[in-house]
């Protein structure tokens, strides 16, 4: 794909005012980094507030065309408990294939419509796959409709409550994984308290036309800066959360990808998803090959495919997500390994270029997550 | 005397020791380093070979070698302190020191006016 085919957020303009270095991603031309470098843009999402701008994401309302429940039809393809989701709720799921493998990683949400109709979040590199399998599996039970006239901003770090709450005050009411609709400064938004970062946070849906507006209005906060995509796998990675197409892909199941949270107790138990075979043959016996955490003892990052091997120098595995963790202070990795060398404190050694580096399988996330949860 | 490459490095040269690192220009570019990967002292190596890295949050970069000779010293303050390439790239971010195997290869190198004309043609 050349530059003049790629697409561009509403938000293009207000990232090249920013000093943004644009580069393609999943189609789009977007911010990798900003003045600021990709370190700072880091540590100040960890120590105030990062405005992330992934309205390259695919939001779609999924509604059912009889009028019953849409998260029901959609269990089918999603192994989560989603046709419990009352209005507002959210939960993080995955969209499966016929194999039981993860086409994508998806945010499934309840809206307040009576009808019951489902709002999703798919990343963007996957969107046109993801839509193209929900028409095929489920086209005759469902209608997907794609919110092109929408961008999505997300706010996250400790002092994102204070900055959004400013400007509407019912945003502080929300819990992790909760969203409601709310105005902010005259503009419709659909705002979830959610985000990829493992800090607190909003994820905001706001019309395109508005966006800019928008993003200026958090952005005149002294504590709000852009923060790239650089600093966005950083965060994610130190959180521990997969990145689609890398730590999972249509091969890899949600029990091998070790995202069985993703499960439902209920689902499981009736077994009632595509690829529902594999998946519970793989919860009783173990996959094959499992993601785990992995910390290179050294000060060399290992890189996503870097091979792993045991202590005899067989490969046995590879890094699918790696970097250095500027927040850890030190490089993490995460990575597939067979499911004997999975336990916590298993020496690897990581072959980066040509050397054995010494690591060890660790639990993630390597950063505490921080998420506002629910008070018990 | 200070010569340039293409690949941003610096050679700074006291007889036939060169002293090499990568340029302001290079360190921008990279973003924030966090890890170099230094040659072993006594190692050899010919004119563009790779010998070391610098790796940054972003991505992992090579480092080739300006000239043929020997390593008789590297910057063992880059392990504790990787940051010193960004904060002073040619002065402590300095990477090893190569005994030239021919002082006169040095001729095929950039000048700072030569480099500077080359990396405003990269803008």
């Amino acid at each position: 794909m050349n530059d003049s085919t790629l697409l561009r957020t509403p938000l293009y303009d207000l990232h090249v005012e920013a000093g943004g270095k644009m580069v393609p991603f999943a189609g789009y031309e977007m911010p990798v980094q900003y003045p600021l470098g990709i370190m700072k843009e880091h540590l100040h999402t960890r120590e105030k507030a990062g405005l992330f701008d992934v309205s390259h994401m695919g939001q779609a309302y999924i509604r059912s065309k009889d009028g019953s429940d849409p998260a029901a039809i959609i269990e089918h393809l999603m192994p989560s408990a989603l046709a419990v989701l009352k209005p507002g709720k959210m939960r993080y799921t995955v969209l499966l294939n016929d194999r039981g493998g993860i086409e994508d990683d998806l945010m499934v949400t309840r809206t307040f419509e009576p009808e019951g109709t489902l709002y999703v979040v798919v990343n963007a590199a996957c969107k046109d796959k993801d839509y193209d399998w929900l028409e095929e599996k489920l086209g005759d039970r469902i209608t997907l409709e794609p919110l092109e006239d929408r961008a999505l901003l997300a706010l996250q770090g400790p002092k994102a409550e204070e900055v959004l709450s400013a400007m509407a005050a019912n945003v502080a009411d929300l819990n992790f994984m909760e969203a409601t609709m709310v105005t902010l400064e005259g503009v419709v938004c659909w705002v979830s308290r959610s985000g990829y970062t493992g800090e607190d946070g909003y994820e905001i849906s706001v019309p395109s036309d508005e966006a800019e507006a928008f993003a200026r209005r958090l952005l005149a906060h002294d504590d709000v800066e852009w923060i790239g995509l650089g600093a966005r796998d950083s965060l994610r990675l130190e959180a521990g959360l997969c990145l689609s197409g890398h730590d999972f892909n249509s091969e890899v199941s949600p029990v091998a990808a070790n995202i069985t949270f993703a499960l439902g107790k209920k689902r499981k138990e009736a077994g009632d998803f595509v690829g529902a075979d594999r998946i519970l043959s793989e919860l009783a016996d173990g996959p094959d090959m499992i993601r785990v955490g992995i910390l290179p003892s050294g000060r060399a990052p290992a890189r996503e495919g870097t091979d792993i091997a045991d202590s005899t120098g067989a490969i046995i595995g590879k890094i699918t997500s790696g970097g250095f963790g500027p927040t850890f202070g030190g490089p993490v990795a995460m990575g597939f390994v067979p499911k004997d060398f999975a336990d916590e404190g298993t020496k690897l050694h990581l072959m980066i270029r040509g050397k054995a580096h010494e690591a060890v399988v660790a639990s993630t996330p390597f950063v505490p997550q921080r998420y506002k949860r629910k008070q018990p | 005397m200070t010569k340039y490459t293409e690949d941003h490095e610096w050679i700074d040269v006291d007889g036939d020791i060169a002293t090499v690192g990568i340029t302001d220009y290079a360190q921008k570019a990279l973003g924030d380093v966090v890890f170099v990967e230094l040659p072993e002292t006594g190692a050899s190596f010919s004119a563009g070979d790779e010998v070391s890295v610098v790796e940054s949050v972003k991505a992992a970069s090579e480092v080739y070698a300006p000239l043929t000779g020997e390593i008789t010293e590297i910057n063992e303050a880059l392990e504790g302190d990787p940051s010193l390439v960004n904060t002073s790239p040619t002065a402590d971010g300095w990477f090893f020191k190569m005994k030239l195997a021919n002082v006169g290869d040095l001729d095929g190198l950039m000048d700072e006016e030569a480099y500077k004309a080359h990396v405003a043609g990269l803008d």
